[in-house]
């Protein structure tokens, strides 16, 4: 099991980690979610022992690692950009952990042929990295981090230069990895869908603390902050005041809330539709969307809910929703 | 990249254009090809051809010593360009990193001013650490011709390597540490062979231009140090035997041949690495790091500047027993040097008065700078659009950077005997060292006109000649200018060719210091200094010229 203990790191003089705990348990895989700068990469790096913590301690099974430097750490990690080696082709670039850990060379040849066969990239062997494309630079890279079998799996936001069906295709293809092959591993990225898709567990960096932790499905039913619930794409984030004793003022009505407020303060409030009990609000609709098997309504006052059936533009509907307190 | 449809539909459509409509016929351009292959043929081919046949002469060997000084001297020559190659690592390699991993003040004009001594004359370097060396303490010839050398190339290690260094991927590190690789197997295993191959281009450059230098050799150390070219200039004029000579000049063009073929491979294999994507350059933060930065901030700011610094000072100061043999020191500011320059004095080294270098000097640069413009701009045009007859010409055209200019002048003594007193032979040299790179310098520009950038301006209403107004004279003007500086440097500071066959009576300013260099006297050595001066302030013009007007792509070396 990884732990991080409290966490301290700066960044050019300003605090960029204030105070960082959390764990990954055995075969476990979460992701690390936050906007770009927020340090979730450097959180990375110093696992990895490419950087180090100003205070704070990384401990693999109860065992500090301050101490370890990174090539006997046995960590893989994936980056966006590949970081392949140019200047070895396909089965050399994923044997050098191999070859770093002075494994025979038969034994080589036999581990890497299976990894290319599970990233169905069987026939590329004495292929240049120059020659491939995103994606398949994307699974050699992969392979290359399984090939000595690490103790930890970190992904740096692997999938952000890819194309659309190529992240789903690949996001599939690791997750089915990571669960056969039960490594701890975690998961770097701004991506909802990713991290929704990927994880086991999922964590929100902000202002340098993980504001969230917990299970995706239980994000999903309560983001309780108004910054997870925008940064994850969670119903709608509208502001609110309260105007007397559980009753909360928005552009959609008056909403009976108890989020515990004074009356007079602003407050923000989330709006989910698509269930059967609820408020009833009023809504124009301004513009219709097809999103798989649903429709994107997107209403006045900037609301978007999800439907079955297809308004028309114009009409003016009526909808059940859930209205939650965020902080 | 045009397709082949709209380029056949635009020639027919634009008769207008004459050299447009003509270069798509095979024979219009041959027409294109004539001049330079003429003058080629009488300037290079047949000079190179009484060269080959003086080699492969039964005389030449008959004489025993022959083989034996010409094998004395190449091990020479290797012996020297190896330690002088090391010596400009040795510089070059940390700087290369200091410019690519590091932002500091001062930055971009710190690496601006390694690069000025490449393409100052030799004469100028040369004068620069003569006075160097009687400025501060006595160092050996030798050595003092190894600090020049590499004074002269460490910026092609700055630039090729450093290059390189700032396209490694911080990330293939963090990568093969990850995978279990320590210090030494980083570097064993994936920086040292991503960046061989700029180490090796770099080092076959420098190497090449070490084993070809002669200004610097001859003046520094004298006839004493004698690589092939000081061998050839020595058996060339002051102990004649041009058997000899012509010997030594095929072996000198045979290896210069061989390095420019490896380089060229080498630099290849340089260029198809990935693009920087972003600059991994960054303010230092330890205290090692601010150290080095600090101490090669000082030295290099030292090493480059302090020899050019010491001309221009050097020129004005009046030392001890300048006038007369008188015992005192005598310091002072002094203009005296530069107004003896327009004095014929009797028995001075001229016939003319000094100046009259400088005047001669621009008069052949002018000439060679027309000469080359009018010899290498049909050539770049056909060359725009390469056909096989182009691809075939091509490498004609570049031979001549093959030889070195030593040879060049030699070939003209042979070819052309008693002729050579008429100056007109001078700006021929210079223009035949200069024409590949004019020839280098137009032809990008002429190519990367866009045919869909004429088509754009003809479709919003520009007349044909609007459009050549708009689109084509721009972007040729700022490439003619740029190959016409380079020309004119390059005549101006020219060295080996015009030593061999200069007469007395036109001499050029690069010649004239040499002979203020080889006479006794503390006026001779202040008019040298004077004369180098000059001829650094001229060059550094042209240089800045060259960047200001630098086309984006013609930057390699």
């Amino acid at each position: 099991m990884l732990e991080l203990r409290n966490i301290v790191k700066s960044y050019e003089g300003t605090p960029l980690l204030r105070d960082i705990s959390f764990t990954v348990g055995e075969g476990e895989t979460i992701c690390l979610l936050g906007a770009s700068g927020s340090g979730k990469s450097t959180i990375l790096r110093m696992i990895a022992g490419l950087d180090y913590p100003e205070r704070g301690a990384i401990l693999l099974n109860g065992i500090d690692l301050a101490q370890t430097p990174p090539h006997l750490r046995d960590f893989g990690l994936v980056f966006q950009d590949y970081g392949l080696f140019p200047h070895l082709n396909v089965f050399d670039n994923i044997a050098f952990g191999l070859k770093m850990r002075n494994v025979p060379a038969e034994e080589i040849k036999q581990r890497v042929t299976l990894l290319l066969e599970q990233i169905n990239l069987s026939s590329f062997e004495t292929r240049s990295i120059i020659d491939l494309s995103g994606g398949e630079q994307q699974r050699v890279a992969l392979a290359r981090a399984l090939a000595p079998s690490p103790r930890l799996l970190m992904f740096d936001e692997p999938l952000g230069a890819l194309d659309r069906s190529l992240k789903e295709d690949l996001l599939n293809e690791i997750r089915s990895i990571l669960h056969k092959t039960k490594i701890p591993a975690i998961y770097v990225t701004h991506d909802q869908e990713e991290a929704f898709t990927i994880a086991d567990r999922i964590l929100v960096l902000h202002d340098g603390v993980i504001i969230r932790d917990g299970m995706p499905s239980e994000i999903w039913k309560d983001p309780q902050s108004a910054f997870v619930a925008k940064l994850l794409g969670i119903g709608n984030v509208i502001e609110g005041e309260v105007v007397a004793v559980k009753k909360v003022k928005t552009a959609f009505g008056v909403f009976d809330l108890d989020c515990g407020h004074e009356i007079g303060s602003k407050l923000q409030l989330l709006i989910t539709a698509g269930v059967d009990r609820g408020e009833e609000i009023k809504l124009t609709v301004e513009d219709v969307l097809i999103k798989q098997d649903q429709f994107q309504v997107k209403g006045g006052g900037g609301l978007v809910i999800h439907m079955k059936d297809a308004p028309k533009v114009g009409d003016v509907i009526t909808v059940k929703v859930q209205v939650k307190c965020l902080s | 990249m045009h397709s082949d449809f709209t380029n056949h539909g635009d020639t027919k459509k634009r008769r207008f254009n004459f050299l447009r409509a003509s270069a798509s016929s095979w024979f219009a351009r041959l027409l294109l090809w004539i001049p330079v292959l003429l003058f080629l043929l009488s300037f290079f081919f047949f000079p190179l051809s009484k060269i080959l046949s003086l080699t492969f002469n039964l005389e030449t060997f008959t004489d025993l010593n022959n083989p034996l000084i010409a094998r004395d001297s190449l091990l020479f020559t290797f012996y020297q360009a190896f330690l002088s190659t090391l010596l400009t690592f040795a510089l070059g390699l940390p700087a290369a990193i200091l410019f690519a991993k590091f932002d500091f003040r001062g930055k971009s004009l710190l690496r601006a001013l390694t690069a000025v001594p490449f393409m100052l004359p030799t004469v100028v370097v040369a004068a620069a650490f003569i006075n160097v060396q009687r400025l501060t303490f006595d160092v050996s010839p030798f050595i003092l011709i190894l600090i020049a050398h590499t004074f002269y190339n460490a910026s092609i290690v700055i630039r090729i390597v450093g290059n390189a260094i700032s396209r490694l991927d911080p990330k293939l590190e963090a990568s093969a540490r990850s995978l279990g690789a320590d210090t030494f197997h980083v570097w064993k295993d994936v920086i040292f062979p991503i960046l061989r191959p700029s180490l090796l281009a770099a080092a076959l450059l420098v190497f090449m231009f070490d084993f070809t230098s002669f200004g610097v050799i001859l003046l520094l150390g004298g006839s004493q140090f004698a690589t092939l070219e000081v061998e050839i200039y020595i058996r060339a004029l002051q102990l004649p035997n041009l058997n000899l000579a012509a010997l030594l000049s095929v072996i000198q063009l045979i290896f210069t041949l061989i390095f420019s073929i490896l380089y060229t491979r080498t630099i290849n294999q340089v260029q198809t690495q990935t693009a920087p994507r972003f600059s991994i350059a960054r303010q230092p933060k330890t205290f090692q790091e601010k150290l080095f930065v600090t101490t090669l901030c000082i030295l290099l700011s030292a090493f480059f500047l302090l020899p050019l610094l010491s001309l221009p000072i050097r020129s004005l100061t009046r030392l001890e027993s300048d006038r007369g043999q008188r015992a005192e020191v005598q310091y002072g500011f002094t203009t005296d040097y530069y107004e003896e320059l327009f004095i014929n004095r009797r028995g001075s080294l001229f016939y003319v008065p000094p100046v009259q270098a400088a005047a001669n000097s621009l008069g052949f640069a002018g000439i060679t700078v027309i000469l080359s413009l009018a010899l290498g701009y049909p050539a770049a045009y056909a060359l725009a659009k390469p056909t096989r007859l182009e691809k075939f010409l091509d490498p004609f055209l570049m031979l001549p950077l093959g030889a070195s200019a030593v040879m060049m002048g030699l070939g003209f003594i042979l070819s052309f005997g008693r002729l050579i007193a008429s100056p007109f032979f001078i700006p021929i040299a210079h223009t035949l060292i200069a024409l590949p790179f004019v020839i280098r310098t137009l032809q990008p520009a002429l190519a990367s006109i866009p045919e869909r950038l004429r088509q754009a301006a003809s479709t919003l209403g520009a007349s044909p000649i609007r459009v050549w107004q708009t689109v084509d004279f721009p972007i040729l003007a700022r490439a003619t200018l740029s190959a016409a500086t380079f020309a004119f440097t390059v005549s101006l500071g020219e060295f080996g060719a015009t030593l061999l066959i200069t007469r007395p009576e036109y001499p050029t300013i690069p010649i004239s210091i040499q002979r203020f260099l080889s006479q006794p006297g503390g006026l001779n050595y202040g008019q040298a200094m004077a004369m180098a001066t000059v001829l650094m302030l001229l060059t550094t013009l042209s240089i800045l010229l060259i960047e200001k007007l630098r086309f984006n792509n013609a930057g390699e070396f």
